[in-house]
């Protein structure tokens, strides 16, 4: 994926950024092709917003460089890259309405206006608030306003730095398929940062995961999911449990390697509800239920999340439906779920 | 690590192996970008080096040097004079105790105008922040009036004694605790308030173990300024103190005008710049520790009174009257002539005076004040805005981080350094070219912008450096160059402070003294001068027409201060 081809809109080669001498992004490469949203996924520290303030030109490198189709653009300043960056936090300006702060950079570029603000307040769906203060207006709407702006002057680039982290879940996730639908619609190309996957997976053709200010996989959501990298971006993408050697063949007879599990990966299917621990079965082959001990239940929206000590296997987390009510102590069977199981390399 | 502190600490480039094929790559600044930062603080810095730090060097180097070698036995000789002592004494332990009553005040009120909501607070709040930008010599003259046989307080005997000095410096300074530390109050989260209560603690304990902690910063810094201002006092010493009061300011004036001893004047110059210095150092780190705090907005930090706010509604209902009293006999008395009530002491503003005392007619002089104090706005404007914009800036790079607050540093100098020492040190200084301004009408505006100045830094860096640094990179993203950036962003949020700070600037100038009485031409005096000269000759008309010039200054000062508060620039007056 880092070949740069015809179809490569943004190629960031070999780029390091540090502060205090120790490296916040380190040794970089990726390249986006254009029209593809590009999703940076990572946890807090790990150097994500600091790459995409470096593409937008707001850091300057320690090493690598920045190319847009080919040309070698790491000396351009920021404002003459006609890239757009959107904050967390939107950044309006207070002194503006929201018709003006969607018109800045129109004015910018000496462009008609009028007609374009109403088009992209209706486009985030916001039609009739263009003569609204934005300190009067909510989190999502700031934020709308704030995706408005940039993409009012059709920037070549679209980077948007955790867009939607300062809203609430509901909010966020309608937001998340409304900022699909707007990239779709805009054909707009862009680099999408975030620490929360399930957003990542709904915005984003690819997904880029950055540890410690380096890239560690790259690859559409699916394949993400399916085969995480290393038993660490397993856990940050929500597997809660991993396993190696004969543990790791329970699950999977024929796994190579570890194992990582998500709970929904570990079903209670029989037993609880005053069966008593006896432990006197064999262990199963394939995708027959296997006999565990109930360390631990939690009520969670549906059924609970269940801490289990499965015969082979040791402690790992799984999922008891509504119907196998279990409490702890008592003895029950579980199966395992293909669907939450990722084997690693 | 999306919201990135931007400060940060300065890049070492360790040795490192950088990959062979490409080649490290740097943002450059572009040379429009140097050429500003040169300008941001080359000019005010010029401007500060030739008429603030010259004019107080070659004050102090008259005290320093005698026949061109260093002698410091100026000093040994000078601060064993017992009077010195005395003075230095009387400067320091009345500084500090009418710092000490304001912030006893002042707490209270700060409360009452920033905590609380009710109807008429923002005349209240204009009311207390008016005696500060009073001209000195009229508060002194009011104070007078209020205090001496015969009048509103004249049954309590005070006239001539240091209470009423202590009062009159109350008097003034007592705004600068109450916005100050009302601003900083009015931003704290009432939740930690709120927390402690939760966990047992009355009232008082509340107060004491979480309110006072988060205010002390603000405290500290409003009580160094109002000890700076009070040790510095000059107008309102001179007019009240007589012979038996005095400060290291006055003694410096006597030792010049009366004695012509530069060298005793210029010691006194140097101690009274190290006090200084030692304060502003204490009021800058106050303000250092100020700016890590979390603020809300005042919609949500303030409330209705109740029955429990009693005791400080009280107390700022008394200050208020205290306040108002000595404007009120002012009034008053100045529509008293020999014939009774009447408007004759407006009249003879006309002329000249009893026994010719002036030059110029009073309302010349109000003429001549207008005019410079509007050069020395527009002076003290383009200067501190520009110094503001340079320090607002935080560069990655220690040094230069650490260079700017020293700038910041240098710019409140004025504030506390004598103007006395200032106005003669023009005069010994700038009379020779290249800067023979000696008779120059410029000389008194650029004196009373250097007064004004720190006042316009305060009130508008605090608002620059409140700008998120992301508001101004999301311009820059959106295509602004660093110009447009500066316009759109820094100029657009600033544009109201901008306003309030010349208000207050000029309002300022109007009534400087120290240095104008120095500088200002007999032929073109200004209004402070010549309600001086009106005192000091008295007989006649004069103390009459006294009085009612100091209520034309004063009225036009509140008239601007009023058009200022209109603004609502909570940085305005704080410090």
């Amino acid at each position: 994926m880092t070949a740069i081809s015809e179809s490569t809109a943004l190629a960031v080669e070999g780029v390091t950024v540090s502060f205090d001498g120790s490296p916040a992004v380190n040794d970089v490469t990726l390249t986006v092709a254009a029209g593809e949203v590009l999703g940076i996924l990572g946890p807090s520290g790990s150097g994500k917003s600091t790459l995409l303030r470096s593409i937008a030109g707001l850091e300057s490198l320690d090493a690598g460089r920045v190319s847009w189709h080919g040309e070698d653009i790491t000396g351009v300043p920021v404002h003459k890259r006609g890239f757009a960056l959107m904050f967390q936090d939107g950044q309006l300006f207070p002194h503006r309405t929201v018709a003006q702060n969607i018109a800045y950079p129109l004015r910018i570029a000496r462009t008609p206006s009028e007609g374009r603000v109403a088009e992209l307040l209706g486009l985030v769906g916001l039609a009739g608030f263009g003569t609204r203060r934005v300190t009067e207006l909510s989190g999502g709407e700031q934020q709308r306003v704030a995706l408005a702006r940039s993409l009012a002057a059709e920037p070549r680039l679209l980077l948007l730095d955790e867009p939607l982290s300062a809203l609430d879940r509901e909010l966020r996730e309608r937001l998340a398929g409304d900022l699909r639908r707007i990239l779709d619609e805009t054909g707009t190309t862009a680099i999408f940062v975030t620490h929360d996957q399930d957003e990542a997976f709904a915005v984003s053709d690819r997904v880029a995961v950055m540890v410690d200010g380096v890239l560690r996989q790259t690859g559409t959501p699916a394949e993400v999911w399916r085969t995480p990298a290393s038993a660490e971006i397993a856990r940050f993408l929500g597997y809660t449990t991993v396993l190696d050697g004969d543990a790791a063949r329970v699950v999977r007879p024929l796994a190579r390697g570890p194992v990582a599990l998500r709970p929904a990966a570990v079903v209670v299917t029989g037993g609880g509800r005053g069966v008593s621990t006896d432990g006197s079965r064999e262990i199963p082959t394939d995708g027959a239920p296997v006999a565990a001990t109930v360390v631990r239940s939690t009520p969670a929206v549906e059924g609970s999340r269940v801490r289990l000590l499965v015969r082979g296997i040791g402690e790992v987390d799984g999922i008891a439906s509504a119907q196998h009510p279990v409490t702890a102590g008592e003895s029950v069977t579980v199966r395992f779920d293909d669907a939450g199981i990722a084997e690693l390399p | 690590m999306t919201s990135r502190v931007r400060v940060r600490p300065a890049r070492v480039k360790p040795a490192r192996v950088k990959p062979a094929r490409l080649k490290p790559a740097r943002l450059k600044p572009a040379p429009s970008t140097i050429l500003a930062i040169v300008l941001g603080a080359g000019v005010p810095l010029a401007f500060v080096g030739v008429f603030f730090a010259w004019p107080v060097a070659a004050m102090v180097g008259r005290g320093l040097f005698v026949d061109g070698a260093l002698d410091l036995g100026g000093f040994a000789d000078v601060l064993a004079r017992p009077r010195t002592l005395r003075l230095i004494g009387l400067t320091i332990g009345q500084a500090a105790l009418a710092a000490v009553v304001c912030v006893i005040l002042g707490l209270p009120i700060a409360h009452v105008l920033y905590r609380l909501r009710f109807r008429g607070q923002r005349m209240l709040r204009a009311l207390v922040v008016l005696p500060f930008v009073l001209p000195t010599v009229v508060v002194g003259v009011a104070f007078r009036t209020l205090l001496r046989e015969g009048g509103l307080l004249g049954a309590l005997h005070l006239d001539g004694t240091f209470a009423a000095i202590m009062l009159a410096l109350v008097f003034f300074n007592v705004a600068v605790v109450v916005r100050t530390v009302g601003t900083s109050w009015e931003g704290l989260d009432q939740r930690q308030e709120e927390a402690a209560r939760v966990l047992g603690a009355g009232p008082a304990r509340v107060w004491l173990t979480v309110t006072l902690p988060r205010l002390a910063p603000a405290i500290t810094a409003a009580a160094s300024i109002v000890f700076l201002f009070c040790s510095t006092a000059f107008g309102v010493v001179l007019v009240l103190g007589g012979t038996k009061f005095g400060t290291i300011e006055t003694e410096i004036y006597l030792l010049t005008t009366q004695f012509l001893d530069l060298r005793g004047a210029s010691v006194l110059s140097v101690t009274q710049l190290v006090v200084v210095v030692l304060v502003l150092l204490v009021a800058a780190r106050a303000r250092g520790r100020r700016t890590a705090q979390r603020r809300v907005s005042s919609t949500q930090s303030r409330r209705a009174p109740r029955l429990g706010d009693l005791p400080t509604i009280a107390v700022t209902l008394l200050v208020a009257a205290f306040l108002a009293l000595p404007i009120v006999a002012l009034v008053l008395r100045s529509l008293q002539t020999a014939d009774g009530w009447g408007l004759g002491n407006y009249v003879a503003l006309g002329g000249t005076g009893s026994r010719n005392a002036l030059v110029v007619p009073v309302w010349v002089a109000l003429g001549n004040s207008l005019v410079i104090a509007v050069q020395a706005t527009v002076i003290a404007l383009v200067i501190g805005l520009a110094a503001s914009l340079v320090i607002s800036r935080r560069p990655r790079s220690v040094g230069l981080r650490r260079s700017l607050a020293g700038f910041d540093g240098v710019l409140m100098l004025p504030l506390g350094v004598s103007a006395v020492t200032v106005g003669f040190g023009f005069l010994i200084t700038l009379n020779t070219p290249p800067f023979d301004l000696r008779s120059s009408p410029i000389l008194v505006p650029i004196a009373q912008a250097l007064v004004a100045l720190p006042l316009v830094v305060r009130t508008i860096l605090p608002v620059l450096t409140g700008i998120d640094g992301r508001m101004r990179e999301s311009a820059a993203v959106l295509g602004s160059p660093p110009w447009r950036v500066l316009r759109d962003v820094d100029l657009a949020i600033v544009g109201r402070p901008v306003l309030a700070a010349s208000g207050f600037a000029f309002a300022v100038a109007l009534g400087e003294f120290g240095a104008t009485s120095f500088l200002s031409r007999p032929d073109r005096p200004t209004l402070p001068v010549v309600i001086f000269r009106l005192i000091g000759l008295p007989g006649g008309d004069n103390f009459g027409m006294a009085l009612a010039a100091s209520v034309v200054l004063a009225a036009v000062t509140v008239a601007v201060i009023a058009l200022v508060e209109r603004l609502r620039v909570g940085t305005m007056g704080a410090f």
